[in-house]
């Protein structure tokens, strides 16, 4: 007998979700802008992925390629795929797709009082999930809603089942939200900066919950977001955005630690901490660059302090940092050490 | 450049936190008033749920414009409906003998130049008048706000279409178009005068309508409920429809005065209703000859008329104060 067993009959079980290779551009009377270029993250059941990243850095439109919302015109997938469960959505009919959405995969807004119709009780709205996607009858979804926001703790769920969206606080929209998002139970959710628009005792309760209900469900979340303090409780890996890059994924707390890219570690000091209370604060200088004219080489190298000529000449490629770690940039090296 | 992303990234938005926060503080306290499984709160300390037209009709009611508009109207309908409730003769039984006569007992409003009764005309008329213009605004309600409505949903080569058509039917002078279509027309019913006005009018709530649903499209509950899986047909009816319908409600409350009066002119020209309909702007086309020797011939129809056209553009003013917050 050999030592070595073959195992040629077990197919592996493909990931919930693998983004390969996207690229989304937006067509706009000024030129092209291209928001994502090259994109590929990986995420699994049960875990959590956060996507990092300032404003225009291809997060959120990352996001809406996925859940196929991208208002398109003037926004097009020029390339890539993106593999649910090994099927690539992006082939998908129209028809098709808007099955998966909500049922298979669902998404959480950054304002949840503008994601709310105003003129629906949100009852009514949650209902509406059970109504469309498993033609229940009125009577039933809307115990299936007070059921719902009694998951998420809304207190007296039965008397406010009837209210409008205008007469709950920031933090319970949210949580009505979430609750839209997990009806049907999806193997996947995108949450956009679900507790930006939140004040910071909120934030948290409503991270808890989510990550709570993550866990029940053992759901993959894709958690975007710009704020750090957010993702080290709640995420398993990070991936770190610019300019529509990936320039960094890691596990959560190797980042922290020691992060192999200059923009994460420009990030990471940006961070207000109290034990450098009086002391200024870090910010990295310059500006994102402009989508519709990325600099040439490393989008990174006009902000970066350990810029050289390398880096304004060629596309630095994700490095292998580790087995479970990724770094664009050419020095990652010496960031690691720095 | 224009930021591609829906979402800026400031880590709180001075209103979002602040309002965040106040709210939390009185939704916290309602939450501890209601004990989970506490049927009826204890009265007083809820609002029932407003809705944008539970406090419209809040403020219709306290509207004296509305109240005297929504009177006028009632009646007008009320004895467009049934004539013989406060008129007992026919409008259409003259006696030439009392040609142009002024007002006898029985007859108020004295004689026209058949002699038939104006009193009973002028209430017989209503119904012409009341007819065109609820059905017309009906019509041109419908078909502009199906048309608008889809092409501002749906954008692109078949919106660009339908905004050139309505552009050509704004071009048609409407009194110019009414004679050259009507004139062709025969028969004495309403309908031409009604398809007329539908055809002519639909494009104006068509632009409204296609206007109010490219601003709800754009909301982001609409984008919400497309990522949880809504189709389009959902998205229109229920999230953009109850969205975007107040403007097309004001505009087609403003037009039903429009479409009365037009009814007159064109019946006042000759192209619009024909004798033997009862309608005010043919006795005003009758009387404006004679307005020297017998001015009550003119006055009573025309008065009628400017009322009518007066409380339904008072109860567009008051539908419009009361739907759009922005105008007062």
């Amino acid at each position: 007998m050999t030592t070595e067993p073959t195992v040629p009959s077990v197919p592996t079980e493909p990931p919930l979700l693998e983004v390969r290779d996207l690229h989304v551009e937006f067509r706009t009377r000024d030129g092209v802008a291209h928001a994502v270029n090259g994109v590929s993250y990986t995420v699994s059941a049960a875990e959590t992925l956060a996507v990092l990243g300032e404003s225009g850095s291809g997060k959120s439109v990352t996001a809406q390629a996925i859940m196929g919302i991208l208002d398109s015109p003037p926004g097009f997938v020029t390339q890539g795929e993106i593999l649910f469960r090994g099927q690539d959505l992006l082939k998908m009919n129209a028809e098709d797709r808007r099955k998966v959405r909500g049922a298979k995969m669902a998404m959480i807004f950054q304002d949840a009082l503008s994601s709310l119709n105003p003129v629906l009780s949100v009852g009514n709205q949650l209902a509406e999930m059970f109504i469309v996607h498993e033609g229940m009858s009125r009577k039933d979804a809307k115990s299936k809603a007070i059921e719902l926001m009694d998951r998420v703790r809304i207190p007296a769920a039965r008397d406010r089942v009837g209210d409008y969206p205008h007469q709950f606080s920031g933090g319970m929209r949210q949580r009505i939200m979430i609750a839209m998002a997990l009806a049907l139970e999806p193997d996947l959710i995108i949450a956009d900066e679900p507790t930006t628009a939140l004040d910071v005792t909120v934030q948290a309760q409503v991270m808890e919950l989510l990550a709570e209900l993550q866990r029940e469900y053992s759901m993959g979340l894709i958690l975007i977001t710009h704020d750090l303090g957010v993702v080290a409780d709640v995420a398993d890996y990070i991936a770190v955005m610019y300019a529509g890059r990936i320039v960094e994924t890691a596990p959560v707390h190797e980042i922290y630690r020691r992060p192999a890219h200059p923009y994460t570690k420009g990030l990471l000091a940006s961070i207000p901490r109290l034990d450098q209370k009086g002391r200024e604060l870090y910010a990295i200088k310059g500006l994102p660059p402009n989508l519709l004219h990325i600099p040439p080489g490393c989008a990174f190298n006009p902000r970066c302090p350990m810029a050289q000529a390398v880096c304004r000449a060629d596309v630095p490629p994700l490095y292998e940092v580790s087995p479970t770690r990724a770094s664009a940039c050419h020095f990652w090296k010496e960031a690691l050490d720095g | 450049m224009p930021e591609p992303e829906n979402h800026p990234d400031e880590a709180m938005e001075p209103a979002g936190g602040t309002g965040a926060t106040m709210d939390l503080a009185q939704d916290e306290a309602r939450g501890l008033e209601r004990p989970p499984g506490h049927e009826t709160a204890p009265g007083g300390t809820t609002e029932k749920p407003r809705s944008l037209w539970s406090d419209a009709w809040r403020d219709l009611r306290r509207n004296p414009v509305f109240i005297l508009s929504a009177l006028v109207i009632a009646f007008l309908v009320v004895i467009s409906i049934w004539p013989g409730l406060i008129a007992s003769g026919n409008p259409l039984s003259c006696n030439l003998a009392n040609s142009q006569k002024g007002s006898a007992p029985g007859h108020p409003f004295g004689f026209d130049n058949q002699g038939c009764d104006v009193y009973t005309r002028v209430v017989y008329g209503a119904r012409a008048s009341v007819t065109v213009g609820v059905c017309a605004t009906l019509g041109a309600a419908i078909l502009g706000s199906v048309l608008g409505g889809l092409a501002g949903f749906f954008g692109g080569a078949g919106d660009a279409v339908l905004s050139r058509v309505s552009d050509i039917f704004f071009g048609i002078p409407i009194v110019l178009g009414g004679l050259v279509f009507l004139s062709v027309v025969t028969g004495t019913t309403v309908w031409p005068v009604i398809g007329f006005i539908v055809l002519l009018g639909w494009p104006q709530i068509g632009r409204i309508a296609r206007g109010s649903v490219i601003t709800a499209r754009q909301n982001d509950y609409v984008q919400a409920a497309r990522a949880l899986g809504a189709g389009n047909s959902r998205l229109l009816l229920r999230h953009i429809a109850p969205n975007a319908v107040a403007p097309v409600i004001v505009v087609a409350t403003i037009a039903l005065g429009t479409y009365i009066s037009l009814e007159a002119t064109l019946s006042y020209l000759g192209v619009g209703l024909k004798p033997p309909t009862v309608s005010w702007g043919i006795d005003i086309s009758q009387a404006s000859s004679q307005i020297r020797n017998a001015p009550h011939m003119l006055l009573w129809p025309a008065g009628a008329l400017s009322v009518t056209v007066l409380a339904f553009i008072m109860l567009g003013d008051a539908v419009r104060d009361a739907l759009d917050p922005k105008l007062r």
